[in-house]
């Protein structure tokens, strides 16, 4: 019943700490005109805006989409602004293409975005409210315990974050866009790096960057026409649980589980390790690579860390994880989930350049946010379903 | 153009200030009520019977408010359900660097609550350590958790992992 | 397309300031009611999305704490939208439209009289040029509202006819905030209160939340006795900076009206939501509206917040966004 939707155009800016020689509109602008050269066409072909980025507090704009949709071509168009707290780069992507997928619309252009140097993320995240005692700084606070909550239940080896964060910093030597470049990285300087929220090391964490991510999504007789690869929507899928209630298991969330078996079953996949070749997953702290592996049921429950410590998911296994770096090594917070579909879609693309793994046809894109209860991902082919 | 003027600006200062008065909400004020007083007060979901703390405006399992009457007062002590050694500032946060950061499950509760833990050790912090809440001078009692300065260990043996890892 | 209708509205009332209620406190009662009133459990439904503001609520993540009232479990379809219910309401449109939902809950929720709302508006504007004066959302509609006094579009005498008119409507809901009998002379001798502003002029700060759920042809007819099927639903946003927009006229309201088919039948009712008496009579020629009409039987904007309350065989709902009507939903529903 749904139109197919084809991504026929990606464009990401480079990722830094900062890059204040861009305004916001400039770096919005930056990652969308290379979607639309990607795409071959041009502002007049866009029939409708799609803009995400995460809590207005990072830069201190209310709604920042009204002042920034003129800078993007959203001028006298439809717009929408997404926010589904860290999976609002993932979901913002799903609205677009079901703009596409309804019928609504021919041609849609989607941005996500943060500029995390105009303001201070981790202060967004720890305001202190009125009654409360603040305890949590910023999202590691907040996720260290549940790593914690993970190790003593798998019964992981203590070093399985560090090898995932060596893998990702050295899949990041190959996307030239990506922010941390690690020349020299390795197992020990992992290891020996500070450790900040204990079971979590510095290098085990994601930077804060500023960037953008933009896609051109078109309907199939669109797409059908683009002269560069499309990468084809199998199926999309979100699921959101609340923060916490008595018994919630907020290291393997129901959410998770339930989003990866309504996503498979769409897209008409039943082994997903077989037959996925390559996933972008969103991993801002080394151990939910395990994690998520359980959580996209790659792996049974307590043995996701078998994948990292056998290095199935390096570039050279058999399902490849985070090959452009993943948020490790670039996180424009609003961005990251968008740049893990984008990413996925360039791998059946065969666009990804030194990071594209051989014959990739099918692949996965995933984002998570809030206390691990938002949840939303995609799978891509070079096929049409 | 003269250079000045084609010089970018990178950074623009501007400092936003706003003001705002919360509102506790009814199950919350009920909390801190009991607190004002050194009482910990859980409340009952009306559905399943768990006991909430600290307590939310309704269930969010079920959707519903918790039940009015029938608050139920749990005793300071409870089990480390799990924690993390803090080592990064954060500019919301007074505690001298490390502090542990802590989820601690109070004894009749059925939810954790965060807080952090003093006058321990940190190689001595441990999942299912028995903890007792220390408390700030009664004088100094507020609407506030943070009348609970923090936790302190227990003399107590563990409390078994599976007494506690349905929290998690 | 597909049939899409609103078989349920619920809504609490809109207040100056809810003190004993926190924000979940508020939305609960109303999800409550929408589902009793349809019949259905959280099971029935395929897709839920929201909308609300961070900056309204004064912390990151503010919708969060919405799931709590919905019962999110187990795991919900659910999507969130930084911008008012209406357009949460679009995307689930849009959603049944492609066929992955047949039955959606919607619902939006704020509690502004927590800051200063009319100064967190400035945080809406260019922050590089536009912002650090910090021109509060009433003195930018003053600016407008003193262009089309100046060049003749509207009148004083206008503007406090709408006043008059939504206030009267307003005391036939229950739910309105601001309602009564005023006469158009009563209010001109009323002082400005941001020149050429007044008191009336300006729609009150309301703390309330709205549900409403969306079905797909049978199931809604299933559900409800005379759904409000939703014939053309359509947004625009314009840019946002002042000086590139005609402030005369609401051009992104003219454009989606036509594409919604605002004209293509008799219009019995039209529920505006424009948060000032000058904007009102914008979208009111916008729409091209005429006194076949009956205008705001609500009370509309002005005289609280709510989205719409259809018994008309015809009817428009309009909501809006940013500065002097930047962005502009309108929907056309038949009974
Ligand atoms: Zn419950």
């Amino acid at each position: 019943m749904a139109e197919l939707c084809g991504v026929m155009g990606i464009g990401q800016t480079r990722y830094a700490a900062k890059r204040q020689e861009l305004s916001m509109p400039g770096l919005l602008r930056e990652a969308a005109e290379r979607a639309l050269d990607d795409a071959g066409c041009t502002w007049a072909d866009i029939d409708a805006v799609v803009i995400g980025k995460a809590p207005d507090m990072f830069e201190g704009v209310m709604m920042p989409e009204l002042f920034l949709n003129d800078a993007i071509g959203g001028a006298y168009k439809p717009m929408l602004r997404v926010h589904t707290a860290g999976s609002v780069g993932g979901s913002t992507a799903i609205v677009a293409a079901s703009l596409v997928q309804s019928g609504v619309h021919d041609r849609v252009l989607t941005v996500a975005y943060e500029k995390q140097s105009e303001s201070n993320a981790t202060w967004a995240l720890t305001i202190s409210m009125p009654f409360s005692v603040a305890t949590v700084a910023g999202a590691g606070g907040y996720f260290a315990p549940l790593v914690r909550g993970y190790i003593r239940r798998s019964g992981a080896p203590e070093d399985t974050g560090i090898r995932v964060a060596v893998k990702d910093r050295q899949n990041a030597l190959k996307n030239p866009l990506a922010h941390l470049q690690l020349e020299d990285i390795s197992f020990d300087m992992v290891a020996n790096s500070p450790m900040l929220w204990d079971p979590i090391r510095y290098l085990e964490t994601c930077p804060s960057s500023d960037g953008a991510c933009a896609m051109v999504m078109a309907k199939e007789s669109i797409a059908t026409q683009s002269t560069k690869p499309v990468a084809w929507i199998h199926a999309t899928e979100m699921r959101s649980e609340p923060t916490m209630f008595s018994g919630r298991d907020q290291v393997m969330p129901r959410a998770s589980l339930d989003n990866a078996a309504a996503l498979y079953k769409k897209a008409g996949i039943q082994n997903p390790r077989d037959e996925i070749d390559c996933a972008e997953i969103y991993v801002p702290f080394s151990w939910f690579e395990p994690m998520w592996m359980e959580g996209m049921l790659f792996a049974p429950i307590n043995e996701g860390w078998k994948m990292t410590y056998e290095g199935a998911t390096a570039l050279d296994g058999d399902l490849p994880v985070n090959m452009s770096g993943g948020v490790l090594s670039s996180n424009p917070i609003g961005a990251s989930g968008m740049i893990r579909f984008a990413e996925a879609a360039l791998q059946v693309r065969g666009m990804a350049g030194d990071h594209q793994i051989d014959g990739a046809r099918k692949a996965l894109g995933h984002a998570y946010g809030g206390g691990s209860q938002y949840f939303s991902t995609w799978i891509v082919s070079d096929q049409k379903p | 153009m003269s250079e000045e003027v084609s010089e970018p600006i990178e950074v623009l200062r501007l400092p936003v200030e706003l003001e705002y008065q919360y509102t506790a909400g009814k199950s919350a004020s009920r909390f801190l009520r009991g607190l004002q007083q050194g009482k910990l007060l859980g409340q009952r979901c009306p559905v399943d019977g768990r006991v909430y703390f600290p307590t939310r405006g309704c269930c969010p399992q079920h959707g519903v408010p918790m039940a009015e009457e029938g608050s139920i007062e749990l005793p300071d002590v409870g089990t480390l359900v799990t924690y993390s050694i803090v080592r990064v500032p954060s500019a919301n946060i007074p505690l001298e660097l490390p502090y542990v950061t802590i989820q601690v499950l109070l004894d009749g509760a059925d939810t954790v609550m965060m807080h952090v833990l003093g006058e321990c050790e940190l190689e001595d912090v441990h999942m299912g350590m028995r903890l007792e809440a220390k408390w700030k001078p009664e004088e100094e009692w507020e609407t506030s958790v943070g009348n609970i300065l923090y936790f302190v260990p227990l003399d107590e043996p563990d409390a078994p992992y599976e007494s506690y890892k349905e929290h998690i | 397309m597909r049939d899409v209708a609103v078989v349920a509205f619920s809504q609490s009332p809109s207040v100056r300031r809810e003190t004993d209620c926190n924000e979940v406190e508020i939305l609960i009662p109303v999800i409550h009611e929408l589902r009793t009133n349809a019949g259905i459990t959280n099971e029935d439904v395929d897709f839920v999305c929201s909308g609300s503001s961070d900056y309204l609520a004064g912390q990151s993540f503010a919708f969060v704490s919405g799931l709590d009232a919905v019962g999110a479990w187990p795991p919900v379809c659910e999507s969130h939208v930084e911008m008012d219910g209406a357009w949460a309401l679009y995307e689930a449109w849009v959603k049944i439209q492609m066929g992955y939902a047949e039955l959606a809950l919607v619902y939006g929720f704020g509690k502004p009289s927590m800051g200063d709302l009319p100064l967190t508006m400035a945080l809406q504007l260019d922050p590089y040029s536009v912002m650090p004066l910090w021109p509060d959302a009433v003195s930018i509609a003053a600016l407008q509202a003193r262009l089309l006094l100046d060049d003749g579009v509207v009148s004083e005498r206008d503007m406090a006819e709408v006043a008059v008119r939504d206030r009267a409507n307003a005391k036939q809901n229950p739910y309105a905030q601001v309602k009564g009998d005023f006469s158009v002379d009563q209010i001109l001798a009323d002082p400005y209160l941001v020149s050429p502003l007044r008191k009336h002029d300006c729609s009150p700060i309301s703390d309330g939340a709205s549900a409403i759920l969306l079905a797909a042809g049978d199931r809604a007819k299933d559900l409800c006795k005379r759904p409000a099927w939703i014939r053309g639903i359509e947004h625009i946003c314009e840019p946002q900076d002042l000086g590139v927009r005609d402030l005369k006229r609401s051009r992104s309201t003219e454009i989606a009206a036509e594409k919604a088919g605002v004209r293509a039948g008799k219009i019995d009712v039209a529920e505006l939501s424009a948060p000032f008496t000058h904007q009102e009579i914008l979208v009111e020629r916008a729409l091209g509206l005429g006194s076949e009409t009956s205008i705001n039987p609500s009370g509309g904007a002005l005289a609280g917040n709510p989205i719409m309350a259809v018994s008309a065989d015809r009817a428009v709902a309009h909501a809006t966004s940013g500065p002097c009507l930047q962005q502009n939903l309108i929907c056309v529903l038949e009974g």
